[in-house]
């Protein structure tokens, strides 16, 4: 930064204030370069700050207001019940199979996803006919808006639909299941449709961080008399640890958010006895539909701390490397 | 009244416009504004539920330009926003700020009572007395301790769809006016191997609708109005409701993994089966006459199969047995509206608009004077049971508030998934009466 902080060239030129002993013209030329510093922070930074503060800090506050009310959203909040409508929440059986749901989903998508993503994003790195197509056909679920996905998958896995004759042709009939009607099997469907429609970003993410090792190293490894297996278990997936821990980062907090493909693919009776509800849904259950505003509020509050907490470990333990100076504070 | 003077033109409009292209009707001309109203301009904000493309929206936006038309100093701005949208999200955002839509949907119970102790709505009750006599009895579901909030536009009782063909294949000679025979009757259907009840479980409510029955069967009259108003659910009555769902679920009506089949609007759901001849009898409100039609791959068949007839009797209940459920769709002002507010609620529940509406075949009208548009046998013989009931009780969701409403429907949908007891959903309810 400093090298071309143009800020220096001025100072002490001719427009410098006369008279005074050296170090006070020194110290207010100093001081004249961190107040001009600051300006340009200021300046910089004060239309993300204001535009943060306004969509993500402000409401974050009224959401802790709200929580704290007994309020159905007529008229304004007036019931305070303090922590009431948090204690609420745990006590609720429903609450507490989407928070198992939850769970099931970050730990699902990390161990089936990571596995998949590094297998597939290995192999399309290297060589061959018809490799662009095959990256853009795994990134299609990506690219496809939640909504589409859920209601593809809803009308696929409907009872005798699409799914169910398939698996009978290929005479697997005995697999069949009610994909979104059996209480205990729902939750391993929504997590398919999830894995399905987000490897496909992991595999991407992998790819650009493959495409990050130089050819220098593979090239030196091949000399050494490596094979390609020894290459990517020695030299690829070391050097492809920082993107890992970055999709493992992002991949958590959006299973901990889970909702659009949750909200579309299952239906209403099944995510409100808790067989696929996560968080996210039961906060829209029952803050609009039940128009529990306050409750709703509250469950919105859990869910914030809950994946702010996750992120601040990961972040502690895990990308601590990857990150150090940019989140963790400077290090010397 | 000026309606009354104006109903003449208005007829004569809407056969005019009926004939011309919609934005042809700019050189209409109507006689100068009686009174102070339609002195200055105004415009009038409108959010009403029928946002899927068809006749339903279609109509209202044919009744405002109409409106617009005999009063040129009112502009009319509508949005039309999906029910649930509109009803759990927009609309309450919407009436919290100073600058609410003017005219809005309302669906009466417990949610208006809330909305009228928050101050949100203009009390019609002096400027509505015709209105309200000719509707008759449906327009207390849009009453508040006596005063006039809103009036319907569509209403209806709920009874069972059926298909006739299927029944005659049966050997089920007359619709099943007990609940026996409508046991009989599903033994009968299963034996020609169709599905004897669709069930859109999915949905919750459709489900909750079948609890609602058993209620309004076991519950006295009184007990029921008196649960509406103050959500006191003690009478046993309300676990006996229960009890009888549970042992009629027991007999095996419904089509299998019902718990994820969605109500309508879709060709899986419950209605897709009945309109496709895969089921033969559904639960359901005077609008899915229309629904179904979406749904069916052959509507031309579907009319000729279709049937209806009321929910059966239980035989000993405490029940009346001529009360039915049901339930419809009106609008209310803000407020704060200008009084042209009212003016033009008036003329959408007017019998000629009514009628109108009717002929759109997407619902029931509410006001008398409007029957000749109604021209389905169904819808019909909906009619007919609708003004011969003793007593229209409001949905029960609706009438108990959404609170109330959510955990009693989400209750009751874990009977019908084989984790719920009877008594619970009287717990969930009262537990919700308190959140």
């Amino acid at each position: 930064m400093t090298s071309i902080n143009p800020t220096r060239i001025p100072v002490g030129g001719a427009d410098a204030p006369p008279a005074g002993p050296r170090p006070a013209r020194r110290s207010s030329a100093r001081a004249a370069e961190t107040r001009r510093k600051w300006y340009e922070i200021i300046g910089l930074t004060t239309p993300a700050i204001a535009v943060y503060v306004m969509f993500v800090l402000v409401p974050m506050g009224f959401a802790v207001y709200y929580s704290l009310f007994r309020w159905r959203g007529v008229g304004p909040p007036t019931d305070f019940v303090g922590y009431d409508n948090y204690v609420l929440a745990f006590q609720d059986p429903v609450f507490l199979d989407a928070l198992r749901n939850n769970a099931i989903i970050v730990v699902g998508s990390l161990v089936i996803q990571g596995p998949i993503a590094l297998a597939v994003a290995l192999l399309l790195n290297r060589r061959f006919r018809g490799r662009a197509a095959f990256r853009l056909l795994v990134f299609v679920p990506y690219v496809l808006a939640e909504v589409t996905v859920g209601i593809m998958w809803k009308l696929l896995l409907t009872g005798d639909g699409t799914v169910d004759a398939l698996l009978r042709q290929l005479g697997l009939g005995s697999f069949v299941q009610a994909w979104l009607a059996d209480l205990d099997v729902v939750i391993w469907t929504m997590l398919f449709v999830l894995t399905w429609k987000y490897v496909g970003f992991a595999i991407i993410l992998l790819l650009a961080g493959l495409s990050n090792v130089p050819p220098e190293l593979t090239e030196a490894a091949a000399i050494d008399g490596a094979s390609w297996w020894q290459t990517q278990r020695h030299v690829m997936l070391p050097l492809l640890g920082p993107t890992i821990r970055i999709w493992m980062f992002l991949s958590m907090i959006g299973s901990l958010q889970a909702f659009e493909v949750i909200w579309v693919t299952s239906v209403p009776a099944v995510r409100s006895l808790g067989a696929s509800a996560t968080m996210a849904t039961y906060m829209v259950d029952n803050g609009f539909f039940a128009r529990l505003w306050g409750y709703g509020n509250a469950v919105a509050v859990i869910l914030f701390v809950i994946s702010f907490i996750a992120a601040l470990l990961f972040q502690r333990f895990l990308l601590r490397r990857d990150i150090d100076g940019a989140v963790t504070g400077r290090r010397n | 009244m000026a309606m009354r003077h104006r109903a003449g033109a208005t007829l004569a409009l809407l056969m005019t416009t009926a004939l011309l292209v919609a934005g042809c009707n700019g050189g209409d001309d109507e006689a100068p504004a009686e009174n102070e109203l339609y002195k200055n301009p105004v415009t009038l904000t409108w959010w009403h539920n029928a946002s899927q493309d068809g006749p339903g929206k279609t109509y209202w936006e044919k009744v405002a330009k109409d409106f617009s038309a005999q009063h040129p100093t009112v502009t009319i701005q509508i949005e039309a926003i999906e029910t649930n949208q509109l009803q759990r999200t927009r609309l309450p955002a919407a009436l919290l700020t100073s600058d609410p839509p003017d005219i809005f949907q309302a669906w009466g119970g417990g949610e208006m009572r809330e909305q009228v102790e928050a101050d949100y709505l203009k009390d019609l009750t002096e400027q509505v007395k015709d209105e309200v006599a000719n509707i008759g009895s449906a327009t207390e579901i849009w009453q508040v301790d006596g005063k006039q909030y809103g009036l319907p536009y569509r209403m209806g009782i709920e009874g069972i769809w059926y298909n006739k063909d299927m029944f005659a294949k049966a050997g089920i000679a007359a619709p099943p006016t007990t609940f026996d025979e409508l046991n009989q009757a599903v033994t009968k259907l299963k034996a020609i191997n169709v599905i004897p009840i669709a069930l859109g479980a999915g949905d919750k409510w459709p489900a909750a609708h079948w609890w609602y029955n058993f209620a309004l069967r076991a519950c006295s009259v009184d007990t029921l109005k008196k649960a509406s108003v103050d959500l006191v659910f003690d009478d046993p009555c309300f676990v006996k409701a229960g009890q009888d769902l549970k042992s009629f679920i027991g007999t095996n009506p419904f089509q299998p993994n019902f718990i994820a089949t969605p109500g309508q609007n879709d060709p899986t759901s419950a209605n897709g089966l009945l309109a496709n001849g895969k089921a033969a009898m559904e639960l359901m409100g005077d609008w899915n006459r229309g629904t179904l039609e979406t749904v069916s791959a052959n509507p031309e068949a579907l009319k000729k199969f279709l049937g209806w007839f009321p929910v059966p009797a239980i035989a000993g209940s405490a029940g009346d047995a001529k009360a039915a459920l049901g339930g419809g769709d009106g609008y209310s002002c803000a407020k704060n509206a200008p009084a042209e507010c009212v003016e033009f609620l008036k003329y959408i529940v007017s019998p000629e608009v009514q009628k109108g509406y009717a002929e759109t075949g997407t619902g029931l009208p509410a006001a008398k004077g409007a029957e000749a548009g109604v021209t389905d046998p169904a819808l019909k013989s909906i009619l007919e049971a609708t003004s011969g009931a003793t007593y229209v009780q409001l949905w029960l969701d609706t009438a108990f508030g959404s609170t109330v409403g959510n955990a009693m429907n989400d209750a009751v949908v874990a009977i019908f998934a084989g984790n719920g007891t009877p008594e619970k959903v009287v717990e969930a309810m009262k537990a919700a009466a308190k959140k």
